[in-house]
């Protein structure tokens, strides 16, 4: 569960993590601030096999992208990689066709994301 | 699941009872109630309220670079808003320039970028200083774009002291809530307290602080963990201010304050009054404040951004109205309302044209204006405030317990706490036993999202190169000793306002001061915990 760039708006990152590992999966919470060199080494360091990207400021256009593009870059482009936050649809859209997987905006409960991470996630 | 008793609580688990009566509620006129304007200023801080003067109109706003936000300004106050309310990017707020490379991406996107002393003109172009009271949402470096808008309003001609307006700067609540930090909590408290010595003698019209509880309410806490996590923050800026130095009654009558206007109609309004209630006898009391100013809280409020919905959006105008209304009711002095597309994005002119007409209809419409605290004697309602005071003083406690605020944020106490809060909120959710309409009940097919405000990427490339130029064009000499005379008086225990001050002039940029700052007193990492 990943935060990227300057945002600090982590209620929601907060309580997905919290429903994830209720539901029995193992979860790594980068905390704040990171940037997305930080956040491909944590996922590749604790060989996670799906990050959620967590981005209310309006930068997820550079910022999940880039992202995508670090882990195809360090050969871990087979990581899941999910996002949520202040998302237009149009931007979801875009997402899904550069390599996001799905992407969970305002509203989204966390039994349909801990559902779809795990049928899609590799065991 | 069919169960014979249904629990009624407000959004924030307190227990509501069918009916109040009389024989519900414990209070003493003179003592807990007071009139408005008189202690304990339950009832509101002053004796007209709105019959004397309407509460300030004030829309967050900012998005782009100084010359979009400042037509969004116009705008606004064209259309009848009487205060501005300026929303930095997430570069500004965390203290870093438009070209930083963190700031890529970001720059323009949450607010307006604002690097430097022309950024800051250019902001307020065409706007007379002397004339207008502005609030700036900004944190960890509030001094810095405090003398920003000082300097601005030198070159229009206008003394500091004839100056209006806020700065947020409650560095406390962004360990526990809004995480726009940058310094530890020491040296950020000194910064504080330098403002608040500054302000009490070079700008008695200003608010150095704005004491905030609408974060802290949007990262999940419930009404009483709002309340009293403020008042605590308020009452450790006091402890700051008196430890310096100064007499209580000479910095007290500026602070402020700024709460959230959430859903649950009485428990806001309670909540308000209980505030009011609990600063002024504390004031009074603990610290032995003797000024009336001392003792009033005055606030602004924002109606819960955290309450908006992203499915059917336009029934979002609907709850910012209760909430606005709430407020209102509540007796705050200065109102923002949201936009119904801000779950989406940044608000359009027509989305907050909108809300501003709200506030409108509830001050020349509904004649809730005609008299102060127009549900003050409600059954419900006084015990409801004696109930939040009540669960405040229970914080209050706690919180001294483990050592002031300081030492509970740095053990992850309040950041606890609203997690826990947030988590079971969206258990109730998604249980079904919290209502969200059109999201968890009423839903509707997915329909298309109302016009969205985009910010233009190229902005961010045209502020790049703005502060670049800035810097290549100003006085290198005084730019350079200038910032060293900053970092000389960070390292001291001397008031770093003139400083500051000097800097600006110079032209040094937001994010040159804070690169200086960082290198004095470091950076801030919490622990998360969830």
């Amino acid at each position: 569960m990943a935060k990227v760039g300057l945002d600090g708006h982590d209620r929601g990152a907060k309580v997905i993590a919290r429903a994830l590992r209720d539901a029995g999966m193992e979860v790594i919470y980068t905390g704040l601030h990171q940037t997305p060199e930080q956040i491909v080494e944590t996922v590749i360091q604790e060989d996670a096999d799906a990050v959620g990207i967590s981005i209310l400021s309006g930068a997820h256009m550079t910022l999940v992208p880039r992202i995508v593009e670090l882990l195809r870059e360090r050969d871990a482009g087979d990581v899941l990689v999910v996002a949520g936050g202040t998302i237009p649809a149009g931007d979801v859209a875009e997402l899904k066709r550069l390599g996001v997987a799905e992407v969970f905006t305002p509203g989204a409960p966390t039994s349909e994301i801990v559902a779809f991470l795990r049928a899609r996630a590799a065991a | 699941m069919a169960t014979t008793e249904k629990s009624f609580t407000t959004i924030s688990g307190v227990e509501v009872a069918p009916l109040y009566g009389a024989g519900d509620v414990e209070v003493e006129y003179e003592r807990d109630l007071g009139r408005p304007g008189g202690f304990p200023f339950t009832r509101g801080v002053y004796g007209s309220m709105y019959r004397g003067r309407l509460w300030t109109m004030r829309q967050f706003a900012g998005f782009g670079t100084a010359e979009e936000t400042n037509a969004r300004f116009r705008y606004l106050l064209g259309h009848g808003q009487t205060g501005l309310s300026v929303a930095f990017d997430m570069p500004t707020l965390m203290g870093l320039d438009s070209d930083h490379p963190r700031s890529l991406g970001e720059v323009g996107r949450e607010g307006v970028a604002v690097d430097s002393v022309e950024d800051m003109a250019l902001l307020f172009d065409g706007i007379p200083l002397g004339e207008v009271s502005t609030s700036m949402t900004i944190n960890s470096p509030a001094a810095i774009l405090l003398a920003f808008y000082v300097c601005v309003a030198e070159g229009q001609g206008v003394p500091r002291a004839r100056l209006r307006g806020t700065v947020q700067t409650d560095i406390l609540k962004e360990y526990i809530a809004q995480k726009e930090w940058i310094f530890p909590p020491g040296p950020s408290l000194r910064l504080v307290t330098d403002m608040v010595e500054w302000c009490a003698a070079e700008m008695p019209l200003w608010h150095p602080v704005s004491i905030s509880g609408y974060h802290i309410r949007e990262a999940g806490s419930t009404a009483a963990q709002e309340l009293a996590f403020t008042l605590a923050d308020g009452f450790t800026y006091v402890e700051w201010a008196l430890e310096r130095g100064l007499g209580v009654d000479e910095f007290a009558p500026r602070l402020s304050f700024f709460f959230n206007a959430h859903l649950d109609f009485f428990e806001e309004i309670a909540k308000y009054r209980a505030a009011r209630r609990i600063w002024a006898r504390e004031l009074r009391e603990r610290y032995g404040a003797r000024d009336e100013r001392s003792l009033r809280l005055r606030f602004h409020a924002q109606t819960a951004g955290v309450s908006l919905t992203a499915q059917q959006p336009e029934v979002n105008i609907v709850r910012t109205a209760l909430e606005a209304l709430a407020a209102v009711l509540g007796g705050c002095q200065s109102l923002h309302t949201n936009s119904y597309d801000e779950a989406l994005a940044l608000p359009t002119e027509e989305a907050v044209r909108l809300a501003l007409r709200t506030q409108q209809v509830i001050a020349h419409e509904t004649g809730v204006v005609n008299t102060a605290d127009p549900l003050g004697g409600s059954y419900f309602l006084e015990h409801l405030t004696n109930e939040l005071e009540r669960q405040a003083y229970g914080y209050l406690e706690r919180i001294e317990e483990l050592g002031g605020v300081v030492a509970a944020i740095e053990q992850n106490f309040f950041q606890r706490e609203i997690a826990e809060a947030a988590f079971r909120y969206q258990r109730e959710v998604e249980a079904g036993e919290r209502v969200v309409v059109g999201v968890n009940r009423y839903a509707v097919e997915e329909e298309a999202q109302p016009p969205l405000l985009r910010v233009d990427p190229e902005l961010e490339r045209r502020q790049v190169e703005r502060v670049r130029a800035l810097r290549a064009r100003r006085d290198a000499g005084a730019a350079e000793r200038a910032l060293a005379r900053l970092a000389a008086e960070a390292a001291s225990e001397r008031n770093l306002m003139p400083a500051i001050l000097d800097a600006a002039r110079a032209q040094v940029t937001m994010g040159e001061m804070c690169d200086a700052l960082r290198e004095v007193w470091g950076t801030w990492r919490e622990t998360p915990v969830f």
